[in-house]
């Protein structure tokens, strides 16, 4: 049954809002908010009310929740993870009430996934009479659109810094992206898809024979929203390189290949390093093993498991003869510092490829 | 003759190169940015002149670096405008083509290049943090009553160096203080000091590095020879100290200038105008981007800061 109270919403995070808002409005036939885009003001908001010493991602979240429930939004969500994210749904809920906002909270990180009746229990949450047949129905359109969104963003990434007219790339993708944002069902997915795979790879590229090739790699929030790592893949490619990234929902949430990540990883990394630095190191290894020019380590600033694959990716480093730049960020890191690392590292990894 | 200008403003301190085709220095300057670059600049460019008199050198090309870079190469009409990590690879490799490792200590930041077969093949820059750098030396000199200037020579009578908390600038501080206070001799504490750089930077961003021989140390600190001694001690190598050293993001620009081919008309008289720059704060949405106009006689030459195409500031506007 439609509820008409809750106005769920889920922390701006990559492009995949129109993902969770089909799940929500299709699925659980509940309003959804697609929360502001972010922008200073958001990590401005969120570092006034979090502590400190806590990961950026949990920054940008809270500020996220904070502009959405200014918006009207009244049930947040949050998922779960293998580091500190497990307890952040719970921080975030108890600074934002006793900031005084009242809301409902669904935290994935509370849900006990082998008891069909926690897991209905939950759903609640979000629509006390939602229907498990309309739920179950979304969930592979929702799929598919994460599918999508990755497929092309791959796409992209690859040809965005030889493409001739430029922003071609940026202009169609986005165009594509408002359409998502209201998507009926899946039959429309597949034919906006249709279209904008062929506008998009009709796009005229200018790719030389000897292209610089650059692997993204670090935690699972930085290195896939471009605000917390400051639209790095964009920049990067600005230079005229192709930027190559394992890392999206695609490969974790829907194909979930955490034990032959694990095992790639395994000479290097013998242990759990917790939340995604295996897989770090992993994609690390792949893209020295395909000859890529450079990699790229992006992380948020305090981030344990990503620190802990530092020394393990120099070791990859030094056995592959690979360059690989390690940033980490914070709410405050100054912008013209890494652009001067950026611009540095091209002329590296240019003149290597000359050379 | 023609002449390639380089130019390096940095946080605390500005120099400029001229050299000509053969990368020999025709004249160079250091001297203190004081926070202003532009004026900086027009001092350092009066007295580049100066030293060119009579020379009769064609300045063709310009190249900029540091961390004011940008709008330098905007008052400047720059044929380059590169990175001070590159720069400073570039103007050492030109005068040292075998060096393996620069070691960097500047005003406010440090960084270490590795160089393989005249590449750069890894570097890093502190971030977040200046501890270490020469601001935090000159300001212990400044402490202990002694001039930066001869902070190295004391250092070198030192027969034992003082341990000093190297970690933070902070902590260092205090941990001096303390060592002060309880009877260490100052020269101790002064070669404990340059010890404790030295810990610092190997131990933050030499992390990891490969650090080979020949190993050349620029950058302001390595004007202080107790610096370098702690370098060639804790690496176990010799460590050389170019005397242009202090000059050599400034030599490379000027280099990158000159192999850019990019010829661009420049005259001196540039220390003569009026430039101006204005900060606004882009309304169009939350992001509120800082946008920096530069103005040429009241003429808007450039303009940065924005991150979309609805904060672009249109010249001629």
């Amino acid at each position: 049954m439609i509820n008409n109270e809750n106005i769920a919403c889920f922390p701006q995070w990559a492009n995949y809002a129109c993902a969770f808002k089909y799940i929500c409005e299709k699925g659980f036939e509940t309003k959804y908010i697609i929360p502001p885009p972010i922008t200073k003001k958001t990590i401005e908001l969120g570092s006034k009310y979090s502590p400190d010493y806590v990961c950026a991602p949990f920054k940008y979240c809270l500020g996220c929740y904070i502009e959405a429930l200014e918006q009207g939004a009244n049930c947040l969500m949050q998922i779960y993870g293998g580091c500190r994210l497990n307890y952040y749904g719970e921080l975030a809920e108890v600074i934002l009430k006793d900031m005084g906002y009242q809301f409902k909270f669904f935290n994935m990180a509370d849900i006990n996934f082998k008891s069909i009746k926690s897991i209905v229990e939950h759903f609640k949450i979000i629509n006390p009479n939602f229907s498990l047949v309309k739920v179950a129905k979304s969930i592979p359109v929702m799929m598919n659109i994460i599918k999508t969104i990755d497929k092309f963003e791959d796409y992209i990434r690859l040809n965005v810094g030889f493409e001739v007219n430029e922003g071609e790339f940026e202009k169609t993708y986005n165009e594509f992206l408002q359409k998502l944002n209201n998507l009926k069902n899946g039959k429309q997915l597949k034919q906006l898809k249709k279209i904008y795979w062929k506008k998009l790879t009709n796009i005229k590229v200018n790719k030389p024979s000897k292209i610089i090739k650059v692997g993204m790699i670090g935690d699972y929030y930085t290195v896939q929203e471009p605000f917390s790592n400051y639209f790095m893949e964009k920049e990067l490619a600005k230079f005229g390189m192709e930027i190559h990234r394992y890392m999206n929902l695609t490969n974790t949430l829907i194909h979930n290949k955490g034990k032959e990540r694990k095992n790639v990883a395994k000479k290097y990394a013998k242990y759990n390093l917790g939340a995604t630095a295996n897989f770090t190191v992993a994609e690390a290894i792949d893209f020295a093993k395909n000859k890529f020019d450079g990699i790229i380590q992006v992380k948020s600033f305090g981030c344990t498991p990503e620190i802990d694959a530092m020394p393990i990716l120099q070791n990859v480093s030094k056995d592959f003869n690979i360059p690989i730049l390690h940033f980490s960020f914070d709410s405050q890191t100054s912008e013209t510092g890494v652009k001067t690392r950026l611009e540095a590292f091209y002329d590296m990894v240019e003149a290597r490829n000359k050379g | 003759m023609r002449g390639y200008l380089g130019i390096d403003i940095g946080s605390i301190s500005t120099k400029g190169v001229v050299i000509d085709e053969n990368n020999n220095i025709l004249a160079s300057e250091y001297l203190w940015t004081e926070g202003d670059p532009m004026n900086a600049v027009k001092r350092l460019l009066k007295v580049l002149e100066k030293q060119l008199q009579g020379k009769d050198v064609n300045i063709v090309s310009v190249g900029t670096t540091g961390s004011a870079r940008k709008l330098i190469g905007a008052m400047t009409n720059a044929s380059v405008v590169k990175n001070e990590i590159t720069a400073h690879a570039i103007g050492t490799t030109t005068l040292h083509p075998d060096v393996r490792t620069i070691f960097e200590i500047g005003g406010q930041d440090s960084k270490i290049i590795i160089i393989d077969n005249g590449f750069v093949v890894d570097y890093a820059m502190n971030t977040l943090c200046a501890a270490g750098t020469g601001s935090f030396l000159s300001s212990q000199a400044h402490r202990l009553g002694v001039s930066v200037e001869d902070f190295g020579e004391i250092a070198l009578t030192s027969k034992s160096p003082t341990n000093i908390a190297a970690r933070c600038t902070v902590f260092a501080e205090s941990d001096l203080v303390h060592k002060a206070q309880i009877g260490h001799k100052k020269e101790d504490i002064i070669a404990g000091l340059c010890k404790a750089v030295v810990t610092n930077y190997i131990n933050n961003i030499g992390k990891g590095k490969r650090i080979q021989s020949p190993i050349v140390f620029q950058g302001g600190v390595s004007k202080n020879v107790g610096v370098k001694k702690a370098f060639e001690d804790a690496v176990g190598a010799e460590v050389l100290v170019d005397p242009n050293g202090h000059l050599m993001g400034a030599f490379g620009v000027a280099v990158l200038a000159k192999k850019s081919g990019i010829e661009k008309p420049f005259s001196f008289d540039v220390a003569d105008i009026e430039f101006k720059t204005t900060g606004f704060e882009c309304p169009k949405c939350a992001n509120h981007c800082e946008i920096i106009c530069v103005f040429k006689d009241d003429v808007l030459i450039d303009s940065w800061g924005n991150k979309c195409d609805n904060g672009a500031v249109k010249i001629g506007q």
